[in-house]
Formats: C-alpha cells, sequence, structure tokens
C-alpha cells in the first residue's frame, strides 16, 4: 500500500495545492459572473454594435484554446508587474465570462416577455425591471448550467500549472518527475479533484434546492 | 358622472411591419366611463390598449392623457405608465413574489413609498379583491380567477386614473370566471375608468357605459351595450353579434 502511505505523507503539500486551486476557481467564477452578465447584457440590448462587441468576444474565447488564452494573459499582464496568480485568474475569467454570458443570455430568453411587460406595465424602468424581475428568475434557471460550468472551471485551472502557479496538478507533475513515479502522484492528484467536484456539486445542489423551495 | 376627458386619441396608426393593425382610429373615454372593446381576434382591440398604454407605439396619431398629449419624446412614458394600470389575459405575476410583495414592489420600487406604508396599501387592496387570507402564499399556489384579482390589485396599487383590461377572463375556467367579473364591477362601481377588452357580453351589458365594435383594425360601431347589442346599426356589427350571442 505504498499509494496509501505517499498519500498521508504528502497530505500537507497537497493541501495548500488545493487551496490555491479553490482560489483560483472561485476568484475567477466570481470575476467571470460579473464579465458574463454585463455580456449577456449586451446580447441581449437589441442595440446592433453592442451585440457584434458581444459576439466578438464569445468568438474570441470559444475560437481558441484555453492554453493559448492562458499563455496570453500569464505574458501580457506579468510584463505590467501583475502576479502569475492574478494573471490566471484574470485568464480564467475572461474564458469563463464567455460561457456564463451564454448562460444567463439563455435564461434571461427564458423568462416569458409578460414579465417585462408587468413590470413596465407598473411604471417600473427597463433597468429595474430587469434587476427585480427578471434577473431574480433567470439567475434561478442559469443555476445548473452555472453549476456544471463551476465545475469546469475548476478542472481547467489546472492549466495553471503551465505557467508555474503551483496548484494541485503542478504538485503532481513536480512531485512524479522529482521521484520518477508520475502514476501514483496522478492518481493521488485524481481523488483531491474528485473530492472538490463533488464539495461543489453539493453545494450546487444545496443552493438550488433552497431557491426551488421558495418558489412553487 | 363628471364630464372631463380622460383619454382622447384622434387619428391612431400602427402597423407591425406590412400589418396594418390600427387605422385611423378616433376613440373618446370620459371620466368614469367603462368601456368594453369587443370584435373578433386580430380585429386591433388589444394592440389599441397596448397603445394606450405606451407598451406598443404608435406610429402616428395623437394620444391625450387627460388634457395632455403624450409623446414619447417628450413624456417619461414611465411615469405616464404609473397612471394607467393594466391587466393582462395571462395575469403575469411575479412567480418569485408572494402575492403582498407582488402587491407592494412597484410603489416601493417606483413610488419610493415605505414598507410599511406599502404593505398597508397592500393588505387594504387584498380585502378588497377578497384574497386577504393569501397574502403570504406565491402565485403558483393561486387558482386562475385568484391570480387575476391579486394582478388587479397589483395594478391599483399605483393608484392608476385609468384602468386597461386585456381579455381578462379569457384563460380562466369557466367557473372563475365570475369573481374576477365581480371585482371589475366594484371597481366600476367606485367610479374608475375602464377600457375592457373582453368577450363577456354579459359583463359589457350589464357594466359598460359604452361598448365599441372594431373590426379589421376600426371602430365600426359605437353605442351604449343594450342599444349596440340589440339594435345594431352596421351590418359587420350585426353578423359579429350573431356569431358570438
Amino acid at each position: 500500500m505504498d499509494i496509501l502511505t505517499t498519500f498521508v505523507d504528502t497530505f500537507p503539500m497537497f493541501f495548500e495545492g488545493m487551496l490555491l486551486t479553490f482560489q483560483l476557481t472561485i476568484v475567477s467564477i466570481f470575476i467571470a459572473i460579473f464579465i458574463g452578465l454585463f455580456f449577456a447584457m449586451l446580447k441581449i440590448s437589441k442595440v446592433k454594435v453592442l451585440e457584434w462587441v458581444a459576439d466578438l468576444y464569445i468568438f474570441l474565447v470559444r475560437g481558441t484554446p484555453l492554453v493559448v488564452q492562458i499563455f496570453i494573459f500569464y505574458f501580457g499582464l506579468t510584463s505590467l508587474n501583475i502576479s502569475g496568480f492574478w494573471s490566471v485568474v484574470l485568464g480564467l475569467a475572461f474564458h469563463n465570462g464567455a460561457y456564463i454570458a451564454e448562460i444567463f443570455r439563455g435564461a434571461i430568453q427564458s423568462i416569458e416577455s409578460g414579465q417585462m411587460e408587468a413590470g413596465r406595465s407598473l411604471g417600473m424602468s427597463a433597468g429595474l425591471t430587469m434587476r427585480r424581475i427578471i434577473l431574480p428568475q433567470a439567475s434561478r434557471r442559469a443555476l445548473p448550467p452555472l453549476g456544471n460550468q463551476f465545475i469546469i472551471a475548476l478542472k481547467d485551472s489546472s492549466l495553471a500549472s503551465f505557467v508555474g502557479v503551483y496548484e494541485l496538478f503542478n504538485i503532481a507533475t513536480t512531485q512524479g518527475s522529482i521521484n520518477y513515479d508520475y502514476m501514483t502522484y496522478l492518481l493521488i492528484v485524481a481523488v483531491y479533484y474528485l473530492v472538490l467536484v463533488l464539495l461543489f456539486t453539493v453545494i450546487v445542489n444545496l443552493v438550488e434546492k433552497k431557491m426551488s423551495n421558495s418558489e412553487r | 358622472m363628471s364630464e372631463s376627458i380622460m383619454i382622447n386619441i384622434e387619428k391612431l396608426n400602427k402597423s407591425f411591419g406590412d400589418l396594418h393593425v390600427l387605422k385611423d382610429i378616433d376613440f373618446t373615454v370620459k371620466e368614469s366611463d367603462v368601456v368594453c372593446l369587443i370584435g373578433a381576434s386580430g380585429s386591433g382591440k388589444s394592440t389599441l390598449l397596448r397603445c394606450l398604454n405606451f407598451l406598443e407605439l404608435k406610429d402616428s396619431g395623437t394620444i391625450t392623457l387627460e388634457g395632455e398629449v403624450i409623446e414619447k419624446d417628450s413624456h417619461d412614458l414611465n411615469e405616464i405608465r404609473q397612471r394607467v394600470g393594466m391587466v393582462f389575459q395571462h395575469f403575469h405575476l411575479f412567480p418569485h413574489k408572494t402575492v403582498i410583495q407582488n402587491i407592494m414592489e412597484a410603489p416601493m420600487q417606483v413610488k419610493k413609498i415605505s414598507k410599511k406604508e406599502a404593505e398597508e396599501q397592500a393588505l387594504v387592496l387584498l380585502d378588497k379583491v377578497g384574497l386577504s387570507d393569501k397574502k403570504d402564499v406565491y402565485p403558483s399556489k393561486l387558482s386562475g380567477g385568484q391570480k387575476q384579482r391579486v394582478a388587479i390589485a397589483r395594478a391599483l396599487a399605483m393608484k392608476p386614473d385609468v384602468m386597461l383590461f386585456d381579455e381578462p377572463t379569457s384563460a380562466l375556467d369557466p367557473e372563475l370566471v365570475g369573481e374576477v367579473l365581480a371585482t371589475m364591477k366594484e371597481l366600476a362601481e367606485e367610479g374608475m375608468t375602464m377600457i375592457v377588452v373582453t368577450h363577456e357580453m354579459g359583463f359589457a351589458r350589464e357594466v359598460a357605459d359604452w361598448a365599441v365594435y372594431m373590426h379589421d383594425g376600426k371602430i365600426v360601431e359605437v353605442g351604449h351595450p343594450e342599444e349596440l347589442f340589440n339594435h345594431p346599426k352596421e351590418e359587420r356589427t350585426k353578423s359579429f353579434l350573431d356569431s358570438v350571442l
């Protein structure tokens, strides 16, 4: 049971990495939600120029590999004296923002148009109706695909290892190469990812349940 | 009954693309009048109503509300809509808010009145529509008739000068129509100015001061309900009434 001993021995090290992976994911997703919301608003603005801007952004993100985006952000931002951690966070946020924009747009457009009309008919402005009536309902519908995107972001954060951020995957490959035993460390790191994903899934399910309780 | 003019429309035109929906509509509603708009679907009744609330913007013509010509360039339509309440066929209650929150939302957010005041007002309105016991439930727990009565209370919470009803009972099971009509009748008796698009001829007969028959984007005939229903002057009106009565 070599692998178990290694698992226990390396726990403090991997735990640090797990915290860093967790931070990378949470901070980048948090920023990505704002980016996503912003571009979703552009997409539904019915102003052609703004729609094009949003389309261009989504095209750029979808059309290039995430690892390329992370390298561009890393080399671009570190040259401006921004830390490696933050350049990767911004790269991930830039990437996930596009997918989240599409999730929000879909959710907003799935709310029946009568809700906007009802708000407007009461004298509420379009912005106020969006904020008070449409978005609360849309966020509920967006939650399942958002949860999915969070999990994808968590796993994608492993690409940060390529630019030297010492998160989970980086620890695994470094240890693997030092000890000439990649397999053991890759299996161990897979367990950490599974635990993190499980944790995310449970949290998302709890929030979903709580939200659906307050309606219907 | 006061003789002051609440709404006056002159030469109102509205098209959706190539479809000319309202053609040179002239129409006047006095204060405290109850006007029923009748006509086949596609005749432009609902569009006319929606133009009065500026949910649809007219192409040409003038809309005068309480003596003031309203244009989207010179007026804040959000402010205008506060004076013109609207009740929809499909209620459009806010599903994520309880009954009382539905009613309190606009007064608090738009008129910025305090929560306490909004709540007091909402309770009075709920009492009026007979749903005080439902104040804390979500709309999904209500029957169609109850939903529509909440929607009426929600519109009244903004203290509008006119109420527009767009086929308020068309989406209801037959046994639930009565309770909504009773609420509307009560409102009419209190002197509310009302414009009602409806297929409920009985309601039109009993409550309306005027019945307006529309066909193909035009007003064909206007009259007191009894007169219009019993002795229509126009051939079109007659054939419509024969088909629905």
